[in-house]
């Protein structure tokens, strides 16, 4: 059965590469929870994760924000239904583009970083070096950076809702003719706290994935320069997909009926 | 393995040790003893299964069958705090220094005393500048970053963060590859007196022959997996073994056929 060798071999390497990243996840968490601590690691991986990625997740916000404003004038404009705009913006925003975006920029960004360091670090026997001298990589490595980007990315989610926001309004006062005060006050009261709540646990879920992906392609990458550029790939292109597939999930799970 | 030294415990035993990746067998039912203070080198061409070997002893692979006791100590199977402990007793040279780039000279050379043993960071700095000194290098090294450091003054780190926890047994993974003549008899020297100071176990692993008559009492050559010949290095010229005869003496004719593939 010459066909179906080729599709069992691929489900069971599909099995095993899910046994392996669960497992990894599993003793990655456990070594998050368990002393001995590194904060030193955690505070500077917390400042390359989240203050460096600032401006990038701020570009993409306020043009974002802007976008949606202008685009949903010119299609609720034929309904005379302007003045949804605001709570479109806000909602779209808090809800959905906030935190994908927010997590697809990081993931080009810093789980792409991630993955080759730590790729590099294997390649290199730097963690073969970690191990002899008696420091667990998965403490001194890993355990930081999922811990930072777990923290980190909420707070970058809840700055960048509010940039985007800002992009819709400066789009609808300034080029389409909207009052600011009204727009400020229909903002107000249609956000709920569900909306920007729901957002940060996708933003704390996507910054989990994002450096899992990167720690973990990272840390099994193989064979040199080329091996550390596979999983530099694999990293952002996991992530990536694991993001929007999550973001679904998740969305379901606070707006399903 | 019948010699002198028979009769004492040895500090590192392996038996029996084995391990594939794959359908490719890498190490094969390998025995071999080391005794407290004398420095044994593993000999054997590229792709042999020499690190392998120490990678096994260290506890980086798990073999696939036989046993490994480092002072009487079973390690095979061991894992988290008991492996760390076992791994305290080791310090490894890296072939390529594996120095970690993140960190200055000196905190890579304090790394196992600060992360390893919890000393505090001006005590760990204290000695960190100590064993650099011991290996050659001014106090001004010690603040640069391992990019900006040569091939041969790698190494030097290497040997100093190797040291600085002052083990009781040393790894050298090919200690003197990728460095000119010169410096290769310098880090040489280096290991040597090192060893010599701290009184500590050495396995070496190299095919580089000059070197190892320099920095080893017992040799073991490693071929296909296994230990085909250990003896005294000061008479392995006299070994009668043809394969230890084309590999000391560097022909491409004789019994050892090249593996093309790497392990």
């Amino acid at each position: 059965m010459p066909i179906l060798q080729p599709i069992g071999r691929t489900f069971l390497s599909f099995l095993e590469a899910t046994g392996r990243l669960t497992l990894f996840t599993v003793i990655a968490l456990s070594h998050c929870v368990r002393p001995p601590f590194y904060p030193r690691l955690v505070v500077r991986q917390m400042i390359e994760i989240g203050y460096y990625s600032l401006p990038v997740v701020g570009l993409t916000a306020i043009f974002t924000g802007m976008v949606l404003a202008l685009q949903s004038y010119t299609g609720f404009e034929r309904f005379s239904a302007e003045s949804a705009i605001p709570n479109v913006v806000v909602v779209s925003i808090t809800r959905e583009l906030g935190p994908v975006l927010a997590g697809l920029m990081v993931a080009g960004r810093v789980g792409a970083s991630m993955a080759a360091e730590i790729g590099t670090m294997r390649v290199t026997e730097q963690i073969d070096a970690l191990d002899t001298l008696a420091t667990n990589p998965f403490k001194y490595l890993i355990a930081p950076r999922l811990i930072a980007g777990l923290t980190m990315l909420p707070i970058l989610v809840l700055i960048a809702d509010i940039i985007g926001v800002f992009g819709g309004y400066l789009v609808s006062t300034q080029k389409l003719d909207f009052n600011p005060a009204t727009y400020l006050k229909n903002t107000r009261d249609f956000v709920e706290v569900q909306d920007v709540v729901s957002g940060l646990v996708k933003a704390a879920v996507f910054g989990f994935l994002v450096t899992l992906m990167g720690c973990y392609h990272g840390y099994n990458s193989r064979g040199g320069a080329q091996g550390v550029g596979t999983a530099t790939t694999n990293a952002v292109v996991s992530a990536s997909i694991l993001i929007l597939c999550f973001n679904y999930f998740i969305t379901e799970l606070f707006f399903a009926r | 393995m019948n010699d002198a030294s028979s009769n004492r415990t040895p500090k590192i035993k392996i038996r029996g040790l084995s391990k594939a990746f794959g359908d490719k067998v890498v190490l094969d039912n390998v025995n071999l003893d080391i005794f407290p203070g004398e420095s044994v080198l593993v000999i054997g061409g590229s792709g042999s299964g020499k690190s392998v070997l120490l990678k096994c002893i260290l506890g980086l692979l798990h073999p696939d069958s036989g046993s490994i006791e480092v002072d009487g100590e079973e390690v095979v199977g061991l894992m988290g705090e008991d492996l760390d402990r076992i791994r305290r007793k080791f310090g490894m040279l890296f072939q390529n220094a594996a120095l970690f780039d993140s960190l200055t000279v000196w905190e890579n050379v304090a790394f196992g005393l600060i992360q390893g043993q919890g000393r505090p960071r001006a005590e760990a700095r204290k000695t960190a500048l100590e064993k650099l000194a011991a290996v050659g290098l001014g106090e001004d090294v010690g603040s640069l970053m391992p990019a900006e450091l040569s091939g041969g003054m790698r190494k030097r780190v290497g040997l100093a963060r190797a040291i600085a926890t002052e083990p009781e047994i040393i790894f050298f993974d090919e200690p003197t590859t990728g460095l000119d003549p010169i410096m290769g008899d310098v880090i040489d020297r280096l290991i040597v007196k090192c060893v010599k100071q701290l009184g500590a176990t050495a396995l070496s692993i190299t095919h580089d022959m000059a070197s190892a008559r320099r920095i080893s009492d017992r040799t073991a050559m490693l071929y296909r997996g296994n230990i085909i010949w250990v003896g005294p290095t000061a008479e392995i010229d006299r070994s009668d073994n043809p394969y230890v005869d084309q590999f000391i003496n560097g022909r491409a004719e004789g019994p050892i056929q090249m593996q093309v593939r790497a392990l």
